[in-house]
């Protein structure tokens, strides 16, 4: 902040100071640091890396794993996504929490973020979106087990995974509200209204909101960039058999 | 009202031996189980529905999995020697490298002990990377968390014990000179009172990881 003077500053930009976002225009982990702050009411300057030609100030400020997203907070940065969402929450507790008082409930907020993350969990979902022939088959089952889990044991009756209003576990869950995109791609529908009629509910209350909803990655734009990706996934791929 | 604390785990487990420690630096009483996975307990499966893994903590009836969950519940339930900084930035760092050991070096060291070949090779390297990380993490510090052992150390616990017998029973050396920084602190860390005793028997952990060895490079 030394030498930037701004005309008017209100005591929530004060306590902000200098907040940046090193995101990907289509990603859900970086997506969740944004809403994160929006709903937080956190500005920040978002700087979009591409990921195919890393930024010099990725490699600096995430020279661990070198992925987006990467918080940097008056210069210090901050990696992986989960670690971001709970340093948000301890910097910025209001407005919005988005974590639970006590401590068992939290506990279960970070077991299911923690879950859903594992690469055993997200692999149904990329196998699904690039797959082929029986390893589609098996991903679109194993994709199906997971959205039931999610949807009868993680979401159960309440309207958002946070309750009455989007919490940590939501913002998680997040990559469901545009996943309607990788099934009209794939031209294969899983995350129907009628099988799961509760997450179906889930993502239309969360992509109205306006924090959310300002901040969906563009549904033209997913579709182009995605189908192009999936067909060199395909065309790259060792299976001749079609799906 | 009585607090009713109990853990299941296995005798070797590494991951519940962080729970294990987190309860004896804050001097919480508990009842200790200990599974076997071949034959899974129905309390086990009742606990942990999800996964049917080890560690579960049971605080007074309510079932917590995931090491890493366990460690900030345990913390923020018991306040007394925390594991866990105040401070949201050094927190952040703490959890950062919290998940590098378990989604990066454990990872690499399980695929040098098990892999063979070019695969092998590679688990190697990138076994050193993640070490190299991990030496330079240690810079200026005694442990992790800073002149006390914190959430970083005791996840990293794994490393002061398993590595040694990675070694003997493979033959490969992993953490060798190149590895001072970390080297003394798998010392330090290892003496320390509360950690002391606590490692599964020795002899025991040989034979199961010997046992493990032979399985993934069949004698040719």
């Amino acid at each position: 902040m030394a030498g930037k003077q701004k005309h008017t500053r209100t005591k929530n930009q004060l306590k902000m100071g200098e907040v940046k976002v090193l995101g990907s225009w289509s990603s859900p982990y970086g997506l969740r640091v944004q809403w994160a702050l929006g709903l937080k009411s956190v500005e920040y300057e978002y700087i979009d890396e591409d990921l195919l030609n890393k930024s010099q100030m990725l490699l600096k400020y995430n020279p661990v794993h070198k992925k987006i997203p990467v918080l940097v907070h008056n210069g210090k940065p901050i990696a992986e996504s989960a670690v971001i969402l709970e340093y948000i929450e301890e910097t910025w507790p209001q407005p919005h929490p988005l974590l639970p008082k006590d401590p068992y409930e939290r506990a279960m907020v970070r077991f299911w973020i923690n879950f859903l993350d594992n690469k055993d969990k997200v692999a149904p979902f990329i196998t699904f979106f690039i797959g082929v022939g029986e390893e589609h088959k098996k991903a679109v089952n194993e994709a199906k087990e997971l959205l039931k889990l999610y949807e009868e044991q993680v979401l159960g009756e309440k309207k958002y995974f946070g309750g009455e209003e989007i919490g940590m576990l939501d913002l998680a869950m997040g990559w469901m509200a545009y996943f309607g995109v990788i099934e009209e791609i794939v031209d294969v529908k899983i995350l129907d209204a009628e099988t799961f009629p509760r997450l179906h509910a889930w993502i239309q209350n969360f992509r109205a909101h306006p924090v959310i909803k300002n901040n969906l990655p563009d549904h033209d734009r997913l579709l182009q960039n995605y189908t192009e990706k999936r067909q060199r996934f395909l065309a790259y791929s060792p299976h001749t058999e079609n799906a | 009202m009585a607090e009713e604390v109990k853990l299941l785990k296995t005798w070797s487990s590494r991951f519940g031996l962080r729970v294990v420690w987190a309860l004896k630096l804050k001097g919480i009483p508990y009842e200790a189980i200990d599974e076997d996975l071949s034959n899974k307990s129905a309390l086990l499966l009742q606990y942990n529905p999800v996964h049917k893994k080890i560690p579960v903590l049971v605080h007074n009836g309510n079932p917590i999995s995931e090491s890493l969950v366990i460690l900030e519940y345990i913390d923020e339930t018991w306040k007394q020697n925390p594991i866990l900084p105040q401070d949201p930035l050094h927190k952040a760092r703490e959890r950062f490298w919290a998940k590098f050991s378990d989604e990066k070096l454990l990872p690499s060291v399980w695929g040098a002990f098990t892999k063979e070949g070019k695969d092998r090779e590679e688990a190697m390297a990138a076994t050193m990377e993640n070490l190299k990380f991990v030496e330079e993490e240690l810079k200026g510090k005694k442990f992790f968390s800073g002149e006390k052992i914190g959430l970083v150390d005791l996840v990293f616990g794994w490393l002061a014990n398993l590595i040694s017998i990675f070694e003997v029973v493979s033959g490969f050396n992993i953490v060798g000179e190149g590895y001072p920084l970390l080297s003394a602190w798998m010392q330090e860390f290892s003496e320390l009172p509360v950690i002391k005793d606590t490692w599964p028997p020795r002899d025991k952990m040989i034979i199961k990881y010997q046992a493990l060895y032979d399985k993934y490079h069949p004698a040719k």
